[in-house]
């Protein structure tokens, strides 16, 4: 999905079946309503439950398999993912490109089919180009696709989780305000986070240097080349006034190739405008809550006191992520047959 | 699809009444009592069992709820439109305790089988009990109930609705037969005792 794609009612991840809406996949976010999406954070919070509790273990995906297929880096998604299912009892085998065929050329389709043929229940997959989860979807029959992040296009698993760890720490998301600050250009996380805040009813600000914002999230945007979204988000590319009064301050990881290819004038000058720093908060509401979706670097994006200070839940975010995976795995084993 | 009553507002209190003084007896008074609410109207009725208790014997009897999803086995051939899961909350230990278990109906024993399965991942109770408000037979596991609030012989093809004041505004359980092509799913939105 691009931002600029208009809202179809029914998309990849469902189909009507006898009137009621069933859900496959999770390609995407765009295509969950607000009450699926309530009906995921409440599950989330019973499976939070299950992870506070001396044996971790419920017996719900006993005989399922879970296939997690990784083509670019990553540690907790797929750790979550690993311990999501473990937890349902799945087995959960892991494969990433180095090391398998895909070295000797395999395409991603063919992968998939070879994993469909073994009898596996649920990919989970990560992919540097945008859409190869959708492709899979499109392609296998028998198995249901999760999308862990797929080039710049969408990360519905850590909206979801951002959403949990804002609604359980404040209640609510309806009406709060909700700043992302860094590369929205280059983020999966940001758009996927942009469309779950807005569809739930938060204000959200985007905040960054003006090459990385969407273009078609940008005031000046008009007509065609603006998208939808932008009626539901505001730019302010002055990070101090964008924090003001804010609910909750989520910064980006800032990627250090963005600088060689002209994004930004220099490091040193992203960090005095728009690092995440303790006198920066001073604006925000009292008990704001700070955000990152890792991995961090810490002195560049966010500063260490603030990473690791007393309004940060990025652990928290870590530790919502594997419940709302969870949550995510039983939802599309529910009556899959 | 007609309805007929099966107990009023008033036999659903005087069943709860019953097994509350029953439970007392048979555990020798409320020590090392735990009553463990299966969700949704289990819960309710766990609630009120204790409010009896500590009305006829003046003790605080703990109420843990439990939600079964994650112990059911037909998870795959479920509508996926029942994927909420209820809040799981055992405030005290059970290890050593007498637990009694309750729900609204029992009818299969798969929902009874799960919530055994559940509450042992919270520990080893001396002893597992089972209170149900109306035993609709039909069993497809060896399961009964230690204390129940009536008994009733049904057909498969009949349905019981249990309504509780907390959930559908009065107490009443009843008995829903004839034809059910016209049903817009109300039946099935209630509790019809079916695991």
């Amino acid at each position: 999905m691009s931002l600029s794609k208009t809202e179809e009612p029914l998309e990849m991840g469902t189909k009507l079946i006898q009137g009621a809406l069933t859900r496959k996949h999770v390609l995407d976010l765009d295509d969950f309503s607000k009450d699926e999406i309530l009906e995921v954070l409440e599950s989330s919070r019973s499976m939070k439950e299950v992870l506070g509790r001396d044996i971790k273990k419920v017996p719900a995906l006993r005989g399922k398999v879970v296939v997690t297929l990784f083509y670019e880096a990553s540690t907790r998604t797929r750790i979550s993912f690993e311990e999501a299912g473990k937890v349902l009892s799945a087995d959960v085998i892991n494969m990433s490109a180095s090391g398998s065929s895909t070295e000797k050329g395999e395409s991603l389709l063919n992968t998939g089919l070879t994993i469909q043929a073994m009898g596996v229940d649920t990919i989970v997959i990560r992919h540097p180009h945008s859409g190869a989860p959708h492709l899979l979807a499109q392609q296998l029959d028998k198995v249901s696709v999760i999308n862990a992040g797929d080039g710049l296009h969408a990360h519905p698993t850590q909206a979801l989780l951002d959403l949990y760890t804002v609604q359980d720490k404040l209640g609510s998301l309806e009406g709060k305000k909700v700043v992302i600050v860094g590369d929205i250009l280059h983020s999966r996380v940001a758009r996927s986070d942009i469309w779950g805040f807005a569809k739930m009813g938060a204000e959200v600000v985007l905040s960054g240097p003006s090459t990385l914002i969407p273009p078609d999230l940008s005031p000046s945007a008009n007509g065609s080349a603006r998208s939808h979204f932008a009626s539901f988000v505001k730019v302010e590319t002055d990070l101090d006034k964008a924090i003001e009064e804010a609910d909750v301050v989520m910064a980006l990881r800032l990627q250090h190739e963005r600088q060689q290819a002209g994004f930004l004038p220099s490091l040193r000058e992203y960090i005095r405008r728009w690092q995440v720093t303790a006198s920066r908060l001073e604006r925000a509401k009292p008990g704001n809550m700070v955000m990152h979706p890792g991995p961090m670097n810490e002195g560049i994006e966010i500063s260490n006191d603030v990473a690791h200070g007393g309004n940060s839940v990025i652990e928290d975010q870590v530790a919502n992520g594997v419940a709302v995976r969870m949550a995510l795995l039983y939802k599309l084993t529910v009556g899959s047959g | 699809m007609q309805e007929r009553q099966i107990m009023s507002q008033d036999d659903v209190r005087r069943a709860l009444t019953r097994v509350a003084h029953e439970i007392l007896e048979n555990n020798r008074g409320a020590d090392d009592l735990v009553i463990v609410g299966i969700h949704t109207r289990g819960v309710h009725l766990a609630r009120r069992i204790a409010d009896n208790l500590a009305k006829f014997e003046g003790v605080d009897v703990p109420v843990a709820s439990l939600d079964i999803s994650l112990y059911r086995d037909d998870l795959t051939v479920r509508d996926q439109s029942q994927t909420k899961i209820q809040p799981t909350d055992i405030p005290v230990g059970i290890q050593g305790k007498r637990v009694v278990l309750v729900d609204d109906v029992l009818y299969t024993g798969r929902t009874i089988r799960a919530a055994m399965d559940a509450l042992v991942d919270f520990g080893r109770p001396q002893i597992i009990q089972l209170a149900i408000l109306l035993d609709r037979g039909h069993r497809e596991l060896p399961i009964r109930a230690d204390y129940v609030g009536q008994n009733l012989p049904t057909a498969i093809e009949e349905r019981v609705k249990v309504r509780l004041l907390e959930t559908d505004g009065a107490d009443e359980v009843a008995l829903v037969f004839g034809d059910f092509a016209d049903q817009d799913g109300s039946v099935n939105s209630q509790t019809d005792g079916r695991n």
